[in-house]
């Protein structure tokens, strides 16, 4: 067999594989993403809420992303007693002005940080939530004071699109 | 076989191979010598192992967001082709992909009739590829049920309606088909269950079709038996693997035609209306691959002789190798049987074209007379033809054919006859 | 060579016979240019969009487009409202909603993530308010009818006197492209009947081909992508062909070069 031209026959062989794989990762791509969230649950990122019927003291639960998202209107005891926790009593460390931006507003994901479970309102001892499963205890600005919990309950993206509505997501 | 004594190059190779020899398996299919004159017809058993496992791999995708129930599945398919990242892209694919696997499976099985394939020692390969046929006849008739369109609904009932002509049990057959008393709900869980298993089904029997083939090897153009591995013969890789790779490339150009500029033109526009059991379509039609065998189901005035008359058509296939009794095999020898051969092409045309007409008139007509010479090329022509037919002489060896002819030929012609002669 | 013709005939028997298989009548359709055929064919956002209006304004008072949703309309590839254009028409719909915490259904304004809303509460409703026929939701009607656009295009000009000698029962009229000839929606379009919002003149012509574009994207969302995906794709599958053509050339060189 004649050695004709090596580096031509090998480019050609090369080429035809390179291109080949191009092909391969394009069909192989939108397998992959068919499985990523569809435009339909996308559409549903983000929800609207109004909140102009609840009063002080009081917390509405509403479905967001498929879990309870937590929406209290604060007293000012409450407040108060949110930002004077010392950092250091914190297990999860979190100033209160970071968590509610609108002092008045409190929107967190219902969801307890140690196994899932949705927290009981105005329980355990420190005038926020009780987690019932394994006993965690939450404080007037849901972070996790006593309990298994390692964080405190998690702060969605949210914003005041108007004076009563806000769009979480 | 030779081929039993690969061993692996490297230590960790051949420690796995010792305990499950897929590298054996690998090299085997590797070397296998294929002979060196195939045609392109050849190439379709790979194109139609390329379509299985598309079919399989959009298929287990479309699965995860379909919906198996009467009221949800039309609407899961337009969440499919509206919302799903790429849904309209893998729909369309799966549903011209069964277009595109028959198109390949009736080459492949009409490369086989011409060439005499199916004949000794090949008869189990051939069967093996009827129970496929059949197989894929009705994962694609159940698949076609499941958008659950008009189409979908009548279709679904007009077949299993089929089985009723079964004296004594049939109603009771169709009723346990159905689960119900019409084509419902329970149908069409059912016929998704099943629609999924059958690829897999398909999937066990090409590995049994291509094992029988690995025994005699390749059938090839000439149709002579051959030495392999010999002087006839190329390893199967890099020979075979690229010039498959070649047609399934030429395959995919078309198959890309129809995906992204014609989708629904092998489709039928009354599936896009909604199931509705009250108002039946003026014209109920199975999808074009099916349409020869409905001319023949139409053709026969008896509901139970049509569905015989149906059946028969395909089963007839599985006795071919003893119905042709000609001893060469491939036409290109064979003058006679060469032109009947493409007459029952033209047959089968005509009555897949009958079977997309209304079965009355002119068009019944035609369809009751092709549905007629079927039967006479399968049971009378063919076993006529190998008694009475003058073949001409077959070459010795490949190499001779594709050479045209060597000074050897006419004295191993005369060898030849005087061999008979004795 | 002559296998390839043979296989030629074979192939064109199969795509033209599949093309004419399903024609009820051979009835020659008007012809217009539809901006979204052929191989680059794009859609006219413009037209879109006043299909869209046509669509709101004349045929959802009886027809459904409920695998439609609100956020479609402002998505790539179809008629491209604005965002803000996208949720004032939205909001511009009552949906029903519920049950709030007294277990009640409430109305609200739509939103993007709703689906279209419907004249009529299921299939008997529109069917009791429209004489006995049910007028078909369109979220698909230009795939469901094998003339396609052309056929409603022409369906929607096609509003004649009866020839003489055919009785119409009450509430039919005569179209000389439907099915059938006999239609029970009367003639739902009219010169100037509604005010295009771009300024153009709404003739019957325009209006029919209008809603018809707007009709064929709701039937096919994703025209375009798959047309541009195709163009993209049978061009990667040529150059690999070549390529490919040329590697089995020069592997069974070979095989020739030891005869």
């Amino acid at each position: 067999m004649s050695e004709k031209k090596p580096e031509r026959r090998d480019f050609l062989f090369t080429a035809s594989y390179a291109v080949g794989a191009v092909g391969v990762g394009a069909v192989v791509w939108p397998l992959i993403d068919q499985m990523n969230p569809d435009a339909s649950v996308k559409a549903l990122a983000s929800t609207e809420v109004d909140v102009s019927s609840v009063k002080p003291g009081n917390t509405i639960t509403v479905l967001w992303r498929g879990k309870p998202v937590f929406i209290r209107r604060r007293t000012q005891e409450e407040i108060t007693e949110a930002r004077s926790v010392k950092m250091e009593d914190l297990i999860h460390p979190e100033k209160d002005e970071d968590r509610a931006k609108n002092p008045e507003w409190l929107v967190m994901l219902g969801v307890c940080t140690h196994l899932g479970c949705v927290p009981l309102n105005d329980k355990g001892d420190y005038d926020g939530w009780f987690c019932p499963c394994h006993g965690s205890h939450y404080d007037t600005s849901g972070r996790i004071r006593k309990g298994p919990a390692p964080l405190n309950m998690e702060v969605p993206k949210y914003e005041f699109v108007n004076a009563n509505t806000i769009k979480i997501g | 076989m030779s081929d039993h004594d690969y061993t692996p190059t490297s230590k960790v190779g051949k420690w796995f191979n010792d305990r499950l020899p897929l590298l054996t398996l690998a090299n085997h299919l590797t070397d296998y010598p294929t002979p060196k004159n195939l045609n392109y017809w050849w190439t379709f058993g790979g194109i139609l192992t390329f379509c299985l496992i598309t079919q399989i791999v959009t298929g287990l995708t479309l699965a995860m967001h379909y919906i198996a129930h009467a009221d949800m599945a039309f609407e899961s398919v337009e969440h499919i082709m509206r919302d799903v990242n790429y849904g309209w892209l893998i729909r369309y694919i799966h549903a011209n992909g069964a277009s595109m696997f028959f198109l390949a499976v009736y080459i492949h099985i009409f490369r086989s009739l011409f060439y005499g394939s199916y004949k000794s020692p090949r008869e189990i390969i051939w069967i093996i590829g009827i129970i496929i046929y059949l197989l894929m006849m009705a994962a694609a008739f159940m698949g076609y049920v499941l958008p659950w369109g008009q189409m979908s609904f009548w279709g679904a009932t007009v077949i299993t309606n089929l089985f009723s002509a079964i004296p004594l049990v049939g109603e009771g057959i169709v009723t346990w088909l159905w689960g119900g008393y019409s084509v419902d709900n329970p149908t069409l869980t059912r016929f998704f269950t099943l629609h999924y298993l059958i690829p897999f089904l398909i999937l066990g029997l090409v590995v049994l079709h291509i094992w029988a083939l690995h025994v005699p090897g390749n059938n090839n153009p000439v149709g002579i038996d051959i030495k392999k591995p010999s002087k006839d013969t190329v390893p199967f890789h890099p020979y075979i693997v690229i010039k498959d790779g070649f047609a399934l490339l030429m395959f995919m150009i078309v198959f890309a035609f129809f995906v992204f500029y014609s989708p629904n033109i092998l489709g039928h526009a009354d599936n896009y209306i909604e199931a509705n059991p009250m108002v039946t379509p003026a014209h109920i039609v199975p999808e074009w691959y099916l349409l020869p065998f409905y001319a023949i189901l139409r053709s026969v005035p008896d509901k139970l002789l049509g569905v015989v008359a149906m059946l028969s058509a395909i089963l007839i296939l599985a006795v071919l190798p003893w119905l042709d009794t000609s001893k060469i095999r491939s036409a290109v020898f064979r003058p006679l049987y060469k032109q009947f051969y493409w007459i029952l092409v033209a047959d089968v045309l005509i009555l897949g074209y009958m079977g997309a007409m209304p079965a009355e008139g002119l068009y019944l007509l035609i369809a009751r007379v092709a549905t007629a010479y079927y039967f006479l090329h399968f049971l009378v022509i063919l076993p006529v033809l190998g008694f009475k037919e003058k073949t001409i002489p077959v070459p010795l060896s490949i190499t001779e054919s594709v050479m045209g002819g060597s000074p050897n030929l006419a004295t191993a012609r005369n060898k030849e006859s005087f061999e008979k002669s004795k | 060579m002559k296998n390839l013709i043979k296989l030629f005939y074979i192939l064109s028997f199969f795509f033209l016979s599949t093309a004419s298989s399903f024609s009820a009548e051979k009835v020659d359709y008007l012809k217009t240019d539809w901006s979204f055929k052929g191989l680059f064919g794009k859609f006219d956002r413009g037209s879109l969009q006043r299909g869209y209006q046509v669509y709101t304004e004349v045929c959802a008072s009886c027809h459904s487009m409920k695998y439609l949703s609100y956020r479609n309309l402002g998505e790539k590839g179809g008629p491209e409202f604005s965002e803000a254009e996208t949720k004032a028409i939205a909001s511009s719909f009552e949906v029903i909603d519920g049950p709030n915490a007294d277990g009640e259904m409430f109305t609200r304004p739509a939103k993007l993530s709703d689906k279209f809303v419907m004249p009529y509460e299921n299939v008997k409703a529109a069917q009791a308010a429209n004489g006995g026929a049910y007028p078909p939701d369109m979220s698909v009607l230009v795939k469901a009818r094998g003339g396609g656009v052309d056929y409603i295009y022409s369906l929607l000009q096609g509003y004649e006197e009866a020839p003489s000698g055919m009785t119409l029962d009450d509430g039919v009229h005569y179209n000389k492209y439907m099915y059938g000839n006999k239609i029970k929606m009367s003639a739902p379009l009219s010169d100037g009947l509604i005010e295009y919002g771009d300024g153009t003149e709404a003739t019957v012509e325009q209006m029919s081909k209008d809603v018809t574009t707007f009709l064929m994207w709701a039937a096919e969302p994703h025209l375009e992508a798959r047309h541009q995906m195709g163009f993209k794709a049978i061009i990667y599958l040529i150059i690999l062909t070549v390529l490919v053509y040329f590697s089995m050339k020069k592997i069974w060189s070979r095989v020739e070069s030891e005869v």
